[in-house]
């Protein structure tokens, strides 16, 4: 008991006055509590719950909803590696099996002595230098195995994590092509003071000439989103930021964080001075921890170059601040309205829309979200203009994107082109020499196989949030399917029916095709299943989980036929391994008690 | 065509500014299969039962608003297929042993099953372990036959204003929590005359030495189909 109380002042108190007790605020307090407990404990919860005047079922539900928090000891070192196609192809499997022999650890178990546990999680946007974990939420890429047994090590020597060597936590931009974006070179401020003199009226004009339309993958037009916020009746308005950048394969907002943050933060004022905000609120994905340290450094330095608080640049009643909220392990919360759920201290399931989060966002007021990507053009077009940037890219996709490419090719890492680019080029530009397929934009994106090849990015042609993965020739693109459909099923919210139970139904599907059990009535229930999670999904998760099975299933049949089964069914169980049980409680073995082949 | 009036499957539907496609339809008799809605709350959009296509685009008819003019596809075979196999997700999800479940006959999820012809739940059920709490003693929680419809805690929140119920986890492995410090039912100050005791579509919730009061056979959906019941789903209060 005196262990909790003293937690309770020296830890929880601290933290509860820092976010002045404000439940809002629960995932960042959670996420504190647990960096300095190392889970959350059940007191913890009952004394947040008091102090926040919060049901306890409401922290317990966020506990619960989000793969980062924990509510029993997880290990000291609590290892996640990062389990997205690409990190499969780069060989974690066997990196993972190295490090649980070297421990002596089962996935997923916390080690006798508490010391460390072992897991997978969701692609954490390494995937051009992968494979990559995360080692209490810092992120350590390029695994080789004398990096993972270097780890062991330091594990087993009990070394604090500020000691581990820091080359390995360092996180390459691998920035291989610069266009307007990556080559630009303003001065911080510039661009808001550009946009100060245009008045919100034009510089809102500036972004509709633009006919600049939103990075974060359904590419809404930014300025008729802006304008509907600034018209939205609300007592006040907020500017969000979505870092969250889950989707498998897409990096590059992590690299816009780490060497664009400035452009990034001053395209935030300039919706804010457009809008009439005064409170941006960037959410960033929990597997981007390491940089929040960095990111808050240069906020304070905008404070410092009045480039944020208030009268902003000099000009009055022009008041506007950033604060960062992490979140916790959801990819459902890039989807706009399960974020503002998320920023809310909730669990990320989405709302009903409409309404839109322009006229009720966060806390129920006008709120605009966008991209990171996004945010950092705005800042482009307020500095050269709206007619400037409409003449690059194509007539409906005007100017640049920024492409995440990973997989097998020489040269992964960031490409910057201007929309209109076609795939071919991409591949060549990345040493990609013997691709048989392309998954553009993530695993709800579109698989293109190489007829297609000669086909654009744009958002009349393809469409992409940013992520580009390329598979060789000898690829099995039923497995990569399977990879990604089982992240669907992974980060399901379970808030609707056709989601909830058909990505498990999906997943079920395609290990009973890949244990060889399968024939083509299980080929006919997917395609069954495609069309309900596609029409009846609540939310964009749902409503694009079928997409990598099904576009394989067209593009890449021999993938799947090669496993099944030349027959109309085959049960998904086997009836003699059923009855193991039974033989143990009749403890006999012999061939009588088995069946025979002929069942 | 009159200005607040729009087409169900040929069908003219009128209906009063401000109200959602299901309820203008089933004041009108027209019946749309729905699961996580109840007459007084505000719609959950959860279950996708009552997925209609709306000019040309999906959408769930309960949280919908029904606006002048629009073109409401409800009763085809290509809906109610989908809503089958939506009923059959439910069904093999949870454990639902009808025969042996007091709420056989009342039951919304055992009512749409007949209605929508489901003959077999189609997968292999999941089979999953779930919570029965009988602590409190005026109800049972049998989370066996939860099917995630968020009513009864939209209810306790909003009108018992208790707040006893909450949806935690997530996925599959999404579950009812209980706002006492055991996470059992017989802390909470819930009562059988709660709302939140009456409103849940399945057997999930049920008020203690009621069970039989009505023998099986002659409860409501035993004799009507529940698509001949649209007044008693726009009036119900239980
Ligand atoms: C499941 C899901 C995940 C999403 N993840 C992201 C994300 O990580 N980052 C992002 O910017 N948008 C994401 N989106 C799109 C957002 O909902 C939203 O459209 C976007 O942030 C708007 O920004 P934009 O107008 O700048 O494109 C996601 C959508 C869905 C349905
Ligand atoms: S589609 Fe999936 S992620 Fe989206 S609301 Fe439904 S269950 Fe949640
Ligand atoms: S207990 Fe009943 S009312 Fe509550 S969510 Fe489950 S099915 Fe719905
Ligand atoms: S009744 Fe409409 S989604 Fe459940």
């Amino acid at each position: 008991m005196s262990l909790v109380n003293s937690s309770v002042e020296g830890v929880l108190e601290p933290i509860l006055e820092r976010y002045l007790r404000n439940p809002h605020h629960l995932m960042q307090i959670l996420r504190e509590t647990q960096e300095r407990l190392g889970f959350i404990p059940k007191w913890a919860v009952d004394y947040i719950s008091e102090a926040l005047a919060l049901a306890r079922t409401q922290i317990q539900s966020v506990i619960e909803f989000y793969a980062f928090f924990y509510d029993s000891p997880c290990g000291k070192y609590r290892i996640l590696f990062s389990d997205n196609v690409t990190d499969r192809m780069q060989g974690n499997t066997a990196l993972l099996a190295r490090m649980l022999s070297r421990l002596g650890l089962s996935q997923g178990q916390v080690s006798g002595d508490g010391l460390v546990s072992i897991d997978t999680t969701s692609c954490t946007g390494m995937c051009d230098q992968g494979p990559a974990l995360l080692v209490n939420n810092h992120a350590i890429p390029r695994l080789s195995s004398q990096r993972v047994d270097a780890i062991c090590t330091l594990i087993k020597n009990q070394t604090p994590l500020e000691q581990w060597p820091s080359a390995f936590f360092s996180v390459e931009d691998n920035i291989r092509r610069k266009d307007v974006l990556l080559s630009a070179e303003l001065t911080n401020g510039q661009a808001l003071q550009r946009a100060i003199e245009l008045g919100p009226q034009g510089m809102l004009a500036e972004m509709k000439t633009s006919n600049f339309r939103g990075r974060g993958g359904a590419g809404f037009t930014t300025g008729v989103k802006w304008e509907a916020c600034r018209n939205a009746p609300g007592e006040t308005r907020y500017v969000v930021c979505n870092a969250d950048e889950g989707e498998p394969g897409t990096f590059k907002d992590r690299v816009l964080l780490n060497s664009y943050a400035e452009l990034l933060f001053e395209g935030m004022s300039i919706a804010g001075f457009v809008i009439g905000a005064s409170k941006g609120l960037l959410y960033l994905r929990a597997e981007y921890r390491y940089m929040l340290e960095k990111l808050q450094a240069t906020l304070e330095a905008r404070r410092k170059a009045q480039l944020l608080g208030k009268n902003i640049l000099g000009q009055k009643g022009f008041d506007f601040d950033i604060e960062i909220h992490m979140g916790a392990g959801a990819y459902v919360c890039g989807e706009e309205t399960a974020l503002i759920e998320s920023l809310e201290g909730k669990p990320g399931r989405p709302r009903i829309r409409p309404p839109f989060p322009a006229t009720h966002g966060y806390l129920g007021q006008p709120t605009v979200v966008n991209n990171v990507e996004t945010l950092a053009k705005a800042t482009l077009i307020a500095q050269n203009g709206g007619a400037w940037y409409k003449g690059l890219g194509t007539k409906l996709s005007t100017g640049t994107k920024l492409l995440s490419i990973s997989g097998d090719c020489d040269a992964p890492g960031i490409y910057e082109y201007p929309f209109g680019v076609r795939i071919s080029k991409i591949l060549e530009d990345c040493g990609a020499r013997n691709a048989m397929a392309v998954q553009v934009g993530g695993a709800a994106g579109t698989c293109l196989a190489r007829h297609e090849f000669g086909r654009k990015i744009a958002f009349e042609d393809v469409s992409t949030s940013g992520a580009l993965m390329v598979f060789g020739n000898n690829r099995d693109m039923f497995e990569v399917a399977r990879n990604f459909t089982h992240f669907f099923k992974h980060e399901s919210c379970g808030f609707c029916t056709p989601c909830r139970v058909g990505t498990t139904l999906l997943c079920n599907l395609l290990d009973k095709i890949a244990d060889g059990k399968a024939t083509s009535y299980e080929m006919n229930e997917l395609s069954r299943l495609h069309q309900l999670l596609k029409t009846s999904s609540h939310c964009g998760l749902g409503q694009t989980a079928w997409r990598p099975v099904y576009d394989t299933m067209q593009k890449f049949r021999p993938s799947y036929d090669r496993r099944l089964q030349q027959k109309d069914f085959e049960p998904a169980f086997a009836m003699d391994a059923a009855l193991a049980p039974a033989r143990e409680i009749m403890e006999r073995d012999d061939a009588d008690a088995h069946l025979g082949n002929e069942l | 065509m009159n200005e607040n009036t729009f087409v169900i499957d040929g069908t003219p539907i009128p209906f009063e500014p401000g109200q959602s496609i299901l309820q203008a339809a089933l004041k009108a008799d027209v019946f749309i299969p729905h699961l996580c809605f109840f007459p007084g709350l505000k719609p959950n959009g959860s279950c996708k039962l009552c997925t209609v296509v709306v000019n040309g685009r999906p959408g769930s008819a309960c949280t919908l608003l029904a606006r002048p003019g629009i073109e409401v596809e409800n009763n085809t075979p290509e809906l109610n297929d989908r809503r089958r196999l939506m009923l059959q997700m439910l069904f093999v999800e949870g454990n639902h042993f009808c025969p042996g479940c007091e709420k056989s006959g009342n039951c919304q999820l055992q009512a749409l099953a007949y209605e929508l012809e489901m003959m077999t739940p189609h997968f292999n059920h999941f089979f999953p372990s779930r919570k029965v709490d009988a602590s409190h003693p005026e109800a049972f929680l049998d989370m066996n036959r939860c099917i995630m419809c968020g009513l009864c805690v939209q209810a306790s929140r909003d009108v018992d204003k208790k707040n006893i119920f909450a949806i935690s986890g997530r996925g599959m492995a999404s579950h009812i929590v209980i706002n006492t410090p055991s996470g059992r039912l017989k802390e909470s100050n819930f009562s059988s005359s709660d709302k939140a005791a009456n409103v849940c579509p399945v057997g999930a919730i049920l008020p203690k030495r009621r069970g039989f009061a009505t023998p099986i056979g002659q409860r409501r959906y035993d004799s009507l189909p529940i698509s001949t019941q649209t007044e008693f789903l726009t009036t119900r209060k239980a």
